[in-house]
């Protein structure tokens, strides 16, 4: 029997509110299957599941605060299903509701948070009240509590306008939950970005270093490459970095790791991409396996990544595995970006804006574009000497942008 | 097309892209990334939206003639002109 706990979505967090299982009992899973959506103060994450096998028992309920680490489910592993069964302490399976046949969508969910089901809505009232069999048929639809509604048809029976009144009136108040959750994400965020970025500052011993690097040939290059390409399939500048990035860190694996009682390397370069949240707040969604994905797939994955991120809509992996983080200040005239480690990572790269600048080479002065590179790391895990290694090459793979 | 549809669809955009937005506040001379805080990413969804909106090819060198919502109502009179013509 496996135990599926809740997993850790980053340094920051240390609880979250089951929403919704997706599965039940019986379910069979599989590797990156969605299992449930937990509200955190990073957003409603959706669970995947890492193992294979057939749901046995589901511990936690819906509504429940549930902190990382904690047993969530069981899992019958592939293949021993007999065994596990009998293993299995209370057959909890038929007295699971068995309300969810199909999986439901994100946004249904919410909206069954705040409000009340139709069956709910009907019960006791309908029989006080006169009502038109189609403003009944709508307020059905609508979720609209009829006691609630003054009808104004003959002898105050409710008619459809008083219906669609009562569903206005509904819409607005909607529209208040939805922006106070809003609200109340937003601060959560920033709680959880404050905590993380102070734990960083006091137990990180964090240096810098920078480096400029001229961004010709990659500019030429890209400009070239764009010029090809129908606009829906154009690149950004950022995918070439990410790119460089990921092979510099293949380059000096030091940079991706974890500082936890002693430095632990990763195999996989999963590139944490800080998104700012225009209301405020960043979030970091991990680019997994940056190293194996060509320019394009960047380009593809960050474009639906982003819009997810800014929506607050990441799966648990997007949010826990990231091995280095890379926060890219993008545009306006910002020259230079320091970060601060996310724990328990041991490095982050800033890039700041692409600016014409002054360049001086071989006894000349020209104008180039050029973008300033830093690099901030855990002086308990690494030295200047792999950090300037490290910068060197992001800076020589961007000199060579056709091979990214 | 008039002038205040082309706008409507252009706003219709702006929110699809950025739904936290209110481009009414956007004055006919502002610089539309700077004002509503749209980074490369949103404005390459933008110019994706606007292309198909409106049946444009807009080539990266153009992204600076764009700038404003006056420049960018005028680029997309003359740009749909040449397509007639």
């Amino acid at each position: 029997m496996i135990e599926f706990n809740m997993p850790s979505l980053g340094a920051d967090m240390e609880d979250g509110t089951l929403v919704e299982w997706r599965v039940k009992p019986g379910d069979r899973v599989k590797r990156g299957d969605i299992v449930a959506d937990v509200d955190t103060q990073k957003g409603l994450i959706e669970i995947e599941v890492f193992d294979e096998g057939t749901i046995d028992q589901l511990l936690i309920k819906e509504g429940e605060k549930v902190p990382v680490g904690t047993a969530m489910a069981f899992i019958i592993p592939e293949g021993e299903p007999e065994m596990a069964k009998k293993e299995s302490p209370a057959p909890k399976v038929k007295t699971e509701p068995k309300k969810k046949k199909k999986k439901k969508k994100k946004n249904e969910v919410k909206k069954k948070a705040i409000e009340p089901t139709a069956k709910e809505i009907l019960t006791g009232s309908v029989d006080r009240k006169k009502i038109s069999p189609l403003a009944r048929k709508i307020a059905a639809e609508k979720s609209i509590d009829i006691s609630s509604i003054t009808g104004t048809g003959p002898r105050g029976s409710i008619v459809v306008r008083d219906v669609e009144r009562a569903a206005e009136g509904k819409g607005k108040s909607r529209k208040k939950v939805k922006e106070d959750k809003k609200a109340q994400a937003q601060k959560g965020l920033r709680a959880a970005i404050a905590s993380a970025m102070s734990k960083s500052n006091r137990e990180i011993p964090h240096f810098y270093l920078e480096a400029k690097i001229d961004m010709s040939k990659a500019m030429a290059w890209l400009k070239k490459t764009n010029k090809k390409r129908d606009v829906k399939d154009r690149l950004l500048s950022v995918v070439l970095l990410i790119k460089a990035m990921a092979k510099a860190a293949e380059k000096v694996p030091q940079v991706n790791a974890y500082w936890e009682k002693g430095l632990h390397l990763k195999e996989a370069i999963n590139i944490g991409f800080a998104v700012s949240l225009r209301q405020g707040g960043v979030v970091i969604p991990a680019i997994q396996d940056a190293l194996q994905k060509s320019l394009p797939e960047l380009m593809l994955l960050l474009t639906d990544l982003i819009p997810r991120a800014k929506g607050l809509k990441l799966r648990s992996s997007e949010l826990s595995e990231s091995t280095i983080t890379l926060t890219n200040i993008g545009e306006g005239s910002v020259a230079t970006v320091f970060g601060i480690i996310y724990p328990p990572q041991v490095a982050i790269v800033g890039f700041g804006t692409i600016t014409e600048e002054a360049w001086a080479e071989n006894g000349t002065i020209s104008s180039r574009p050029v973008i300033h590179v830093t690099l901030a790391a855990d002086h308990r895990a690494i030295d200047g000497y792999l950090g300037s290694r490290f910068l060197t090459a992001i800076k020589d793979h961007l000199q060579n942008p056709a091979a990214l | 097309m008039k002038d205040k549809e082309t706008k409507a669809v252009i706003f219709q955009i702006l929110i699809k892209i950025a739904p936290d937005v209110d481009p009414e506040t956007l004055e006919m001379e502002d610089n539309i990334r700077e004002v509503l805080g749209i980074d490369s990413f949103d404005f390459l969804q933008f110019i994706i939206g606007l292309d198909e909106e409106f049946g444009l090819k807009t080539p990266e060198e153009d992204y600076g003639k764009i700038t404003t919502l006056k420049a960018l109502i005028t680029y997309i009179k003359a740009a749909k002109q040449r397509l007639i013509k």
